[in-house]
């Protein structure tokens, strides 16, 4: 009874002081959560740092045994010169490879030609910060810095709805 | 064992620092900036009916039920989160440990650039892992999620030293989490050469070192032993990297810990892993090393099962997703020794040349062994200390424990059509990872894949599979054909069949049929899914995730805010 009572306490605490922040984000959308990785060299990241300039950033989790996800960011990848020629859009994909497949990251990139950023979540902090339930998942940053869309999932066709949005943003 | 209930004083904590931080918004007492919230929901609620013709059974409530929810809550440099959980009771094949409802996770943090600091339940990987790593595989019921403490201090760039003090997650009965009986303690560093020391900054060779410690304390004794209460493994690793080769490594060594595990001997452990790779466009060799000996480190010497692993033993296979290569025969890492070797390699075949075609063709070979470590007898007394074997790390004996050889094509025909073809080999050891009842010793198999992909228009695609296993032995002959429907942006439909037509025993000639519906709104997925399922990693409407065998209706929703 006591736990319950907890559980009970903090969930309408949460809610009713939540209202606002999500109003808030609502219209806003909110700012990329900070946490500290690394990128696919080694080099220590701290996520709410990403930039580019004032154009759109997207984030894309993703990982080497995830078939839609490689399919989605091989998708973007042959339209990717396009995108950016006409919306100076970045991609950051986030790769959430633990220990027993992350060494297959660079190689697969390597032979895929990417040419996004890579980012290396192998502890899953930034997938949880971001509340990521599965793969893929893809978020669109504004260049305020403001998370304004999120796609959970790909089926062949989404990388044009995604497109759209990013367009919204540039217009 | 007797896992301690540590729940009551840590949630009032988290209450009032829940309202310490509204409060501050709400009055603008502080300059933080904007708060903001983001997090998930995740809801499985199961039908179940019994068929024993595929072991699948129904519980008495026959509904059954897992849900989460996590909330994190930002706030300049603070950060809290929250996870509620659900279980009522838990899902098909979901370990039965988990059931009521309650908080299964919470922390608050605080970062600034240089620091950081946590105080509740944290995740944490230490180097590779080999001694610590606390993790959550939420679709198969793992989670040892730390809880306690944990500092992280970045003095200059390039130099990274974490602290962690706390217990590990054992299971969540009837709402409440229980922690391990044992007290888990860590320190760890890495330093990245080129940023520390100057004369390297343009050095082409980029290099990092790290090392650990991690300790675990339990009292406790036993009748006849006197056993270690504190249990210490040490950790050394580096990182390489020259242009498109690296190479990178880490030994573990752990100290006798005797436990139920390795039947109470005395015996130091070992864990060692290498990985070496060149990679280019459109080429890539990769080549994994691993020896183990003697690596059960866990939370609690008394418990056995998947549950309070400190250490994470990664299976040095390729982790399949094709049905029928992923689920009948999947390996996974023996914790009581093994020396294993993997070579991979990505090849791509030139666009426009005659074997090429004109987009190009993707190779991915991919060849795994494990095999049993070579022992040998000690000239000490049993009796006396308890060591039951020595042996060194990477020497192997000729006793197999698992062979893999894979080898996937793709070829893009053209705009719309792709094609991939898949063939695999395994020799599976089953007195070593017991996955069937119906074989002893080696099960030899085959697989083969086909798998078009076919673009319809702008929104509308299909997808289809066909896949063989063939095997003498076991279950025999196995058969799975998919078709997949995607509508782009919502909708996806998938049916498929699993057919067991080989089985030796006529009456187990069975079907797997299952359908699955579902509609995607941004973030926000909802599934139907009908029929009969085996467990493993299931791909479906473009979203991956781990499945137990189920017959019956499935109903999912999850979505991300």
């Amino acid at each position: 009874m006591k736990k319950l009572l907890y559980a009970l306490a903090i969930t309408a605490g949460i809610g009713f002081s939540f209202a606002n922040v999500i109003n808030d984000q609502d219209t806003e959308g909110k700012a990329v959560p900070s946490v500290t990785i690394a990128d696919v060299e080694g080099n220590v990241i701290k996520t709410s740092d990403m930039s580019n300039n004032g154009d759109p950033i997207v984030i894309s989790f993703w990982a080497t045994w995830c078939k839609p996800c490689k399919l989605e960011l091989n998708t973007i990848h042959e339209l990717y010169p396009d995108w950016q020629d006409e919306t100076g859009v970045k991609l950051i994909a986030v790769s959430i490879d633990n220990e027993r497949t992350k060494n297959m990251v660079k190689p697969y990139i390597n032979s895929a030609a990417w040419d996004y950023d890579i980012w290396m979540d192998v502890n899953g902090d930034f997938k949880r910060a971001l509340g990521v339930n599965n793969v893929p998942h893809t978020f669109l940053v504004d260049g305020n810095g403001k998370i304004v869309y999120s796609h959970s999932g790909y089926v062949p066709g989404d990388e044009e709805i995604l497109y759209e949005h990013i367009l919204e943003l540039t217009k | 064992m007797n896992p301690n209930r540590t729940y009551c004083s840590p949630t009032i904590f988290i209450v009032g620092c829940f309202f310490f931080l509204m409060s501050a918004t709400a009055f603008g007492q502080f300059d933080l900036g904007k708060p903001s919230v983001s997090g998930n929901i995740e809801t499985i609620f199961q039908y179940l009916q019994s068929d024993s013709a595929i072991n699948a059974f129904a519980p008495e409530q026959k509904a059954v039920m897992n849900t989460y929810a996590n909330i994190n809550y930002t706030l300049g440099h603070f950060r809290a989160g929250i996870r509620l959980e659900s279980y009522l009771p838990s899902v098909a094949g979901y370990p039965a440990f988990y059931s009521g409802t309650g908080i299964g996770y919470r922390f608050v943090e605080y970062n600034t650039d240089k620091l950081s600091a946590t105080v509740g339940n944290f995740f944490e990987q230490f180097g590779s892992g080999l001694a610590l790593r606390s993790y959550e595989e939420r679709a198969i019921g793992l989670d040892n999620a730390m809880d306690g403490a944990r500092i992280k201090f970045r003095p200059m760039p390039g130099i990274n030293v974490k602290g962690v003090i706390g217990k590990m997650r054992y299971n969540f009965n009837d709402g409440v989490v229980n922690n391990s009986d044992g007290i888990i303690r860590g320190i760890d560093g890495d330093i990245a050469l080129n940023d520390v020391f100057s004369f390297l900054k343009d050095s082409p060779i980029k290099a990092k070192i790290g090392a650990n410690f991690v300790s675990r304390y339990q009292g406790g004794s036993n009748d006849t032993l006197v056993l270690p209460k504190n249990v210490a493994a040490y950790s050394g690793r580096f990182d390489l990297r020259y242009k498109d080769f690296y190479i990178n490594g880490e030994y573990t060594h752990k100290i006798n810990d005797p436990s139920e595990n390795n039947g109470y001997i005395y015996n130091n452990g070992h864990g060692a892993i290498v990985n070496m790779g060149y990679s280019q466009k459109g080429l890539a060799v990769l080549l994994s090393a691993k020896s183990i000996d003697n690596m059960f480190f866990r939370a609690d010497r008394t418990v056995t099962g998947n549950q309070l692993m400190i250490g994470f033993l990664p299976a040095l296979t390729k982790n399949h997703t094709y049905n029928l290569a992923a689920t009948l025969y999947p390996y996974a890492s023996v914790p009581s020794g093994e020396v294993a070797y993997q070579l991979d390699l990505l090849y791509k075949i030139k666009r426009g040349t005659k074997i090429g075609g004109k987009y190009g063709t993707d190779i991915n070979l991919n060849i795994a062994t494990v095999f049993n470590p070579l022992r040998h007898d000690t000239e000490g007394d049993y009796d006396k200390d308890r060591i039951a074997y020595t042996g060194l790390p990477f020497d192997k004996s000729d006793s197999l424990y698992h062979f893999d050889f894979n080898v996937e094509v793709k070829r893009k025909i053209n705009k719309n059509l792709k094609l991939t073809a898949a063939y695999f080999h395994f020799i599976f050891n089953n007195n070593v990872n017991e996955v069937t009842k119906d074989a002893k010793g080696y099960v030899t198999s085959d697989i083969v894949v086909l798998d078009a992909a076919y673009k319809i228009n702008k929104k509308h695609s299909i997808r289809a599979e066909v896949q063989g296993l063939f095997t003498k032995k076991d279950k025999g002959n196995w058969a799975t054909f998919l078709v997949e429907y995607t509508v782009s942006p919502h909708w996806f439909v998938a049916v498929m069949n699993q057919s067991n037509y080989g089985n030796p025993d006529e009456a187990k000639r069975q079907n797997y049929p299952f359908g699955s519906f579902g509609y995607t709104l941004n973030a926000s997925r909802f599934m139907i899914s009908y029929g009969k399922q085996r467990a493993g990693i299931f791909c479906i409407g473009g979203v991956c995730r781990e499945v137990p065998a189920t017959n019956g209706l499935t109903f999912s929703f999850t979505t991300t805010f």
